[in-house]
């Protein structure tokens, strides 16, 4: 194991790593150590420029209920859910077809379809933002959470299926070939045979397309425009304007809408993190 | 028509599965990059007729000092927000211990990749704040004069990057701390026995096999440096005086903001944008394409 | 976008009922009174039109007050209503000149608005005509800190050197003369704007900001030397250009700054930071060149009567009721905000009281709209940007210059 494992280490070496991993995370996690911290201040306290001393109070149920009456928040944060779960069951769905296209049949396009997935993926997405947000002007979906969710699930649809197929491939095809022997029809043997087998792949894919569609903000702000469709990633920027006064609101706030994916990350790790290193190993 | 399908099943079924998915896919993100290059080639307030100029659009970007400055700093960002591998590695080598509870401090360093970039850009923005943020705090402190990074033309992009690497270290770290539970325990072994140590053997031993890793993180992090637009929004909004913009963010100026509906001008920049990524995406497919004509 | 879907088919259900006179007793707004405040002050309005008039209903399509900005360029061509809500001056001449707005010059005969509007009156004409009926203004001036000026022994400046003088005796105490935050830029453009008026006056400034002037005549330059003269002198606050106006009113309220250049929108904050009547105070922006007549600065809202509205006799009864003074005392009131109407009455506010004198009696100049509404939108970002990098880098003013006057090249 590199580097040297601890426990061969000299025991000074021992303690001044167990010393330093506390104090290396406190340094990592300053700047949100800070924003929590202020955002259990009081009023009070902000407005007298007392940002870093000892809070005189310590107001942590009155800002985080404040937040939810005094602000639209609360309906920012259900307009997030509202777009970020049809986009996960929409992009897994479109995705699981896709996947599966591409890595159980052998074809003359395959390749090519599978690049255009994958380099669709990679390109600046601003050069959609006019057209989708003219096409969404013309469906009628301008600023309206399905005029999102339409989007966020073509658009993940590329990451999406360059994971699945990539899982697909690693699967024994044994399986697949004896259920063709027996005259099972593809349509079958992708709903019985592969899908239920898919189920690591989905679950890191869900929680990944929620992160990334939670924490979405450039698309937010193309495509919506009012409080009605708007996430609590636009939201939350729009009272920092209303709220320039209040810092303990606007923090409180910021840790209310980074809690979902938080909270999806530490339930669900181990998938999170398979999601993202796929590749990272031969 | 039966005894077609069955017949003809393995050559329609692929195509069939891949009909929904394709046609999303072409209606918003292929149909839409060609839709903006064509646009590029007009004027269009986005409300009137379009007017086609040719390449005038491009000729004026030439002459536009707000372009040549936005292409300055994607430079900046292109070059400075790779130190978010090494530092990546360097993380990853550090928590890459079993001691007790070592699982959590991974967790917990992986955080800010989490939260999204405009709770950054705020966290960022108080961080840096002239009189209160903690920098300031910090430096005036240690007897330094407090600095206004955000406001100063010379240090607002790093400002900013130094923003966006915080989040991109953790997920470089992720990439490796997973590439370093596969590296080959023999080899490693083997360099101790033959005396390779520490700098040696990671420069020797462990970066080879490190490579697929640090693919992804480079990849990922171009890719990323190029996209920035979440934190020059919340934090500078370009400023000052347009110092910090980036071609993603002129293009959305151009476009949509209030003081813009150049529509067929911002695709214009977006066109530059994507030429520009087009050589990354070239060389991620290359490479895809020799792994997969390989394996 | 549902709501005027749902509007259309009521209107089309209502047309249908009612036979052939079917769109006479619809009136159809579309507004973006989106924020709490100013969704009851019009439904107010509404209701007692509604009241008056019992032969009409009003159909209102409320957007939302930032996307409305984008909206309207969609529904004036595409299916206008009636009434539109919108801006004054410069801002409304791209409707005015693609023939989607109405002109009203007959409402404004019959109210009397000729004399009653009179300062809001060059702001809603154009080719000589009248385009809508402005029914609220805020008003711009310098607010200050009143209590430290008397502390200082200092008097209101009237005049350029008056106010230098002030700043002086300010510095010398430790006290920024005026605050600003730049980061959103247009705060930079207030400050122009007041230089502007008083060192060139009203006309200049309207031709400057429609594009006929090049930025490298003398007379710009002359209202920039005024500026960098503020400049040089540090005259404003610190690290301006990483703070948003917001940011800058704690300097005000805690006396480190005593000056703000602003509207009347920033008193509520600074009350609530601690300021009261007897510490906050109001002067209009000083003299510069003598003899030049005061202009103010008073961007306002309006409403307007639309090239395709299909029920133009109520649209223009509305309009003459939101001319009311008696009307616009009450709109205003919940507004918070200046009724454009000089028999209008105000809040009893010792603000809104002054501001409302300054504006009917001390303003023969003229009232200008702001500067990122009375310039074409483009050159109003490039200027104000020029204007914040002046106030960081004085020395560059030769460039600025140079780019803004290349700028108006293209646009204009």
């Amino acid at each position: 194991m590199f580097p040297t494992p601890i426990e061969r280490t000299k025991p000074f070496t021992q303690l001044l790593y167990k010393i330093a991993l506390p104090i290396s995370i406190v340094i990592w996690l300053l700047p949100l150590i800070a924003v929590a911290l202020t955002s259990i201040r009081s009023g009070a306290d902000i407005n007298s420029g007392n940002y870093w001393g000892m809070p005189t109070s310590i107001n942590f149920v009155e800002n985080y209920t404040a937040v939810f009456t005094d602000s639209p928040l609360g309906y920012y944060i259900f307009n997030s859910f509202k777009i970020t779960i049809p986009t996960v069951i929409g992009a897994l769905v479109l995705s699981s077809f896709t996947g599966f296209a591409l890595g159980v049949y052998r074809f003359k396009l395959n390749l090519f379809v599978f690049f255009i997935f994958v380099a669709g993926n990679f390109i600046p997405f601003q050069i959609l933002m006019v057209p989708v947000r003219d096409l969404s002007l013309s469906l009628g979906l301008y600023n309206s959470v399905w005029g999102l969710v339409a989007f966020h699930i073509a658009f993940q649809t590329g990451f999406c299926t360059f994971f699945m197929r990539n899982f697909i491939r690693a699967l024994p095809f044994e399986l697949i070939e004896a259920a063709r022997v027996e005259g099972v029809s593809e349509f079958k043997i992708f709903w019985y045979v592969v899908l239920p087998l898919m189920r690591p792949a989905m679950a890191a894919l869900s929680v990944l397309i929620f992160t990334f569609v939670w924490n979405d903000y450039f698309w937010a702000i193309v495509l919506t425009q009012g409080a009605e469709a708007m996430p609590v990633t636009a939201g939350l920027n729009s009272l920092n304007g209303q709220w320039v006064y209040n810092q303990h609101l606007v923090s409180a706030g910021s840790i209310i809408a980074a809690l979902p994916p938080v909270l999806m990350f530490f339930l669900m790790q181990k998938h999170f993190i398979a999601g993202l290193t796929l590749g990272a190993v031969k | 028509m039966y005894s077609y399908w069955k017949n003809n099943q393995l050559k329609i079924a692929p195509w069939i599965f891949l009909a929904p998915g394709i046609l999303m896919f072409s209606l918003y993100v292929i149909f839409p990059i060609f839709q903006s290059i064509n646009l590029s080639f007009y004027q269009w307030d986005g409300l009137g007729t379009k007017t086609y100029i040719g390449a005038e659009n491009y000729i004026e970007l030439l002459d536009d000092e707000y372009f040549l400055v936005s292409l300055k700093n994607n430079v900046i960002w292109l070059v400075l927000y790779l130190l978010a591998v090494p530092a990546g590695l360097f993380a990853a080598l550090f928590l890459n211990q079993t001691v007790r509870g070592i699982r959590i401090y991974k967790s917990m360093f992986f955080f800010p990749f989490v939260i999204s970039q405009v709770v950054v850009g705020l966290v960022f923005s108080w961080f840096y704040a002239p009189s209160n943020g903690l920098l300031n705090v910090i430096l005036e402190a240690f007897g330094f004069d407090s600095i206004a990074i955000l406001a100063e033309e010379d240090y607002v992009t790093y400002g900013i990057i130094a923003a966006g690497l915080w989040p991109q270290t953790a997920y470089c770290m992720i990439l490796y701390l997973t590439g370093l539970n596969s590296v080959d325990p023999e080899q490693i072994e083997a360099g101790r026995i033959d005396n390779a140590r520490g700098w040696r053997m990671l420069w020797y031993v462990i970066l080879p096999q490190l490579k697929p890793a640090t693919f992804i993180a480079v990849v990922v992090t171009i890719i990323g440096a190029l996209r920035s637009f979440d934190l020059i929004d919340i934090m500078t909004g370009g400023g000052p005086w347009g110092s910090s913009r980036v071609l993603a963010y002129y293009m959305y100026e151009k476009a949509f903001s209030e003081y813009g509906f150049r529509m067929g001008y911002g695709a214009a920049i977006a066109v530059v944008l994507l030429m520009i990524m087009m050589i990354y995406i070239a060389t991620i497919l290359y490479r895809l394409y020799r792994d997969e004509r390989g394996g | 976008m549902k709501k005027i879907f749902k509007n259309q088919i009521a209107l089309a259900l209502a047309g249908i009922l009612a036979g052939t006179s079917a769109v006479a007793g619809t009136l159809v707004i579309n507004g973006d009174t989106s924020d709490p405040a100013p969704k009851a002050a019009f439904q107010a309005v509404i209701d007692g039109f509604e009241a008056e008039n019992p032969d009409v209903d009003v159909v209102y399509n409320l957007f939302d007050h930032e996307g409305y900005k984008a909206a309207i360029r969609n529904f004036l061509s595409a299916d206008a209503p009636d009434i539109a809500f919108w801006y004054a001056g410069n801002r409304m001449a791209p409707f005015v000149e693609a023939g989607l707005f109405a002109p009203i010059d007959d409402v404004w005969a019959d109210q009397g608005l000729y004399s009653l509007m009179a300062s809001s009156a060059p702001g809603m004409t154009m080719d000589g005509k009248k385009w809508g009926i402005p029914f609220t203004y805020y008003n711009w001036g310098v607010y200050y800190r009143q209590d430290i000026f008397e502390n200082l022994g200092i008097t209101v400046p009237t005049n350029w050197d008056e106010f230098i003088a002030a700043g002086e005796t300010l510095k010398a105490n430790g006290v920024t003369p005026i605050t600003i935050g730049t980061k959103w830029l247009w705060t930079a453009g207030g400050v122009f704007d007041y230089l502007n008026l008083r060192t060139n006056g009203y006309d200049f400034h309207m031709a400057l900001t429609s594009g006929e002037i090049p930025w490298t005549d003398d007379r710009v330059r002359a209202t920039m030397a005024n500026y960098q003269q503020l400049i040089d002198g540090d005259f404003f606050l610190e690290n301006h250009a990483a703070l948003s106006w917001q940011e800058a009113l704690a300097p005000m309220a805690n006396g480190e700054a005593a000056m703000y250049i602003m509207g009347n929108f920033a008193v509520a904050p600074l009350k609530e930071l601690g300021l009261d009547d007897s510490s906050l105070g109001l002067f209009q922006f000083p003299e510069i060149t003598p003899g030049i007549p005061m202009a103010e600065e008073a961007p306002t809202d309006t409403i307007h009567l639309t090239a395709g509205a299909k029920n133009v006799v109520d649209a223009k009864r509305f309009l003459a009721y939101t001319a009311r003074p008696d009307v616009q005392t009450a709109w205003n009131k919940a507004l918070g905000q200046l009724p454009t109407n000089a028999g209008a009455g105000v809040a009893d506010d010792k603000f809104l009281n002054q501001a409302f004198k300054m504006l009917n009696d001390n303003a023969p100049g003229g009232v200008a709209q702001f500067y990122d509404r009375d310039t074409k939108a483009e050159m109003a970002s490039i200027g104000m940007e020029g204007f914040q990098e002046f106030m960081v880098k004085p020395e560059r003013l030769e460039k600025i210059l140079e780019r803004l006057e290349k700028a108006r090249q293209k646009l204009y």
